[in-house]
């Protein structure tokens, strides 16, 4: 059992203008949301021309001083995962995006990953976090007059009332 | 008819905005941009687009429904597809019916609990799943290089056994599509063997829960290295027959070669992968390209196609069962003696024998069934390559015995973006086809 949880800060890295961390031993850099599709297409110029995965995570009850940012990122709210793969050096590349609660949106990267189209929709469905310039902003798996966003922290996850056991209705 | 009636107005069962719009609702930029983005094209190619659909006449179109209840759909994938008589102008594929909310879930369920969870979503290769889940869980834990050596070696066999029995279903509800309905009994007699395995090894023909974080849940039985031969000596003479029923046969080869085309580019940038991103001629192969468990020290090939078509998806799983059969012998014979789980009092039950007699291992048994083992904080993405493509596990932990967040990048629900893609400007008839050739998991893909 190890006990680094934060590896070593190490402030000084830096990749495409955002800073670098390491967690277990994966490559994580940190954008905003004003750089962020700079980023990215600086990943892609360095040959990270592949998005495998773009989900995104609800901090709502999850302690601030336990986010392991690095010191000059703020932690909010939401927060957007991408990983990149680069074909040619057989690398992995973790990209993370804080996203404001009063300000639920970002630029879309699909202009640049057409593979993301979906899983942005995805996000959008679940998270309610919008995704400007997306071609098709509408719900992927939720039912399209769906109230609410499921894997919000603040959305209950229901139950299934039971007949005869004075269950809540 | 006009396309009205046939693609139903919104009633009770429409999905608004989720469904395709028709022609007349549309701009021509509209339409340009959705040939670009539903069908996801770069925009460089959309705007190359000469012979732009958006000239088609609406009256000479129709937009049907295709599924949720298509047999050919392999389970709840609806695809809308506007025609024009028998060529697919525009497709558009709506998803969510077997949503289940199975991430939320996750979030309820300890990780002792959650590899139940996480092996009902593709529940054609449900050891992949857990595998990936397991290793993902573990590299939260910092044990990953803790894992006995039998253990791994136990997770690849299950792994490539698993890839063999979903192939072989692929094998069988692609022959049953095209119409070699003798197929579909050869393809599904083989993975029974496999699943006969599986059963005597974990107890259920599916979603096994047997790959647990720390390990795997019991020891093979005795007698597996004969079951195993079994099933490997028995292959090769039903693969070379699957070669004279399809490979070899014109009709078969008339049916799927230059159907549903992709070429790399797109597949990268739409991040499909597996056997469809291998297809086009990109050799990526996670078990080789970064390797994990001890996949560097066995010997395969990975299969590579040259057209993206059909065919090459067809040829490309045919042949990676051959390549599993391989890896197979070669576990066999690398099989080591020892543990088949870490012996960490924190993370996995005590023997039984050991709660007979001590106290501490009755506390630590009744710990790890009621709270689950804690995980550090931290997140953490790991990513195999299971039958379908990359399956990836991002686990957010905080601290508790439940993940933060757990989400499953699903192999399925990436690819079936590229059906649109490889649709466009096919015929009907040969959308079935395109979709099996895709070997789509509706479970995975709506989750």
């Amino acid at each position: 059992m190890s006990d680094e949880v934060v590896d070593s800060p190490a402030p000084a890295e830096q990749l495409y203008g955002c800073v670098v961390t390491y967690s277990r031993g994966e490559k994580v850099i940190h954008a905003s949301r004003g750089n962020y599709i700079a980023t990215l297409k600086k990943a892609i110029d360095d040959s990270f021309t592949m998005c495998t995965d773009l989900t995104a995570v609800d901090f709502l009850t999850y302690a601030l001083t336990n986010r392991q940012l690095p010191s000059d990122i703020s932690g909010e709210r939401f927060e957007i995962v991408l990983n990149l793969i680069s074909l040619e050096r057989r690398e992995r590349l973790r990209l993370r995006v804080q996203i404001a609660e009063s300000e639920a949106t970002i630029p879309t990267a699909f202009d640049l990953f057409p593979g993301t189209e979906a899983m942005e929709r995805e996000v959008f469905d679940m998270f309610g976090i919008e995704f400007e310039g997306h071609p098709d902003p509408s719900r992927i798996l939720m039912p399209e007059d769906w109230e609410g966003h499921p894997l919000r922290k603040d959305f209950s996850v229901g139950r299934i009332p039971v007949q005869f056991k004075g269950a809540p209705s | 008819m006009t396309s009205d009636l046939i693609a139903g107005t919104p009633a009770a069962t429409g999905e608004g905005p989720q469904e395709m719009r028709s022609r007349s609702e549309l701009t021509a930029k509209e339409v340009l941009r959705e040939v670009g983005s539903v069908l996801r094209m770069s925009e460089k190619a959309a705007s190359e687009l000469t012979s732009s659909p958006v000239e088609n006449d609406e009256e000479q179109t129709m937009i049907i429904n295709m599924g949720p209840q298509h047999p050919s759909t392999h389970g709840v994938l609806r695809l809308m597809l506007e025609l024009q008589g028998e060529k697919v102008l525009r497709c558009k594929p709506i998803i969510g019916y077997l949503h289940t909310g199975m991430e939320k879930q996750a979030e309820e369920l300890t990780f002792m609990q959650g590899g139940t969870n996480v092996t009902r979503m593709d529940y054609v290769s449900p050891l992949n799943n857990e595998l990936v889940f397991s290793l993902a869980v573990e590299k939260l834990l910092g044990i990953d290089g803790d894992i006995p050596e039998r253990a791994t070696w136990m997770r690849m066999l299950l792994s490539e056994l698993n890839r063999m029995s979903s192939h072989l279903l692929f094998m069988a509800t692609n022959g049953m599509d095209m119409g070699a309905v003798s197929m579909m009994i050869y393809g599904w007699r083989e993975r029974e063997e496999v699943l006969r395995f599986f059963q005597k090894v974990t107890g259920l023909r599916m979603n096994h829960n047997f790959i647990r974080p720390g390990g795997l849940a019991a020891d093979l039985p005795a007698g597996w290295r004969d079951d195993v031969l079994t099933i490997l000596e028995g292959l090769p003479s039903r693969l070379a027959e699957y070669d004279i029923l399809m490979t070899n046969q014109p009709i078969w080869r008339e049916r799927l070669q230059g159907v549903g085309v992709i070429t790399a580019e797109e597949a990268v940038a739409l991040g499909a992968s597996g056997p469809i991103l291998r297809s086009t001629g990109v050799a990526w192969d996670l078990r080789r390209d970064l390797p994990y468990l001890k996949y560097k020290e066995v010997e395969f090939d990975v299969i590579v196609g040259s057209y993206g078509d059909s065919f090459d998806r067809y040829a490309i799983r045919l042949n990676e069962i051959r390549e599993s059969m391989k890896i197979v012998y070669q576990v066999l014979d690398k099989m080591p003696s020892g543990d088949y789980r870490i012996q960490d009092k924190k993370v996995t039950p005590p023997p039984r024998a050991r709660i007979d007699e001590s106290m501490e291992a009755l506390i630590h048994h009744f710990k790890i069934f009621t709270e689950g083992f804690k995980v550090p904080e931290g997140e953490v993405y790991v990513g195999i390559e299971s039958p379908r493509g990359e399956i990836g596990c991002y686990i957010v932990s905080d601290g508790s015995p439940k993940p933060y967040r757990l989400h499953m990048r699903a192999p399925s629900f990436v690819n079936i973006q590229a059906l649109p893609h490889m649709m466009r400007d096919g015929l009907i008839a040969d959308a079935v086809a395109v979709i099996s050739s895709i070997d789509p998991v509706l479970g995975e893909v709506d989750r």
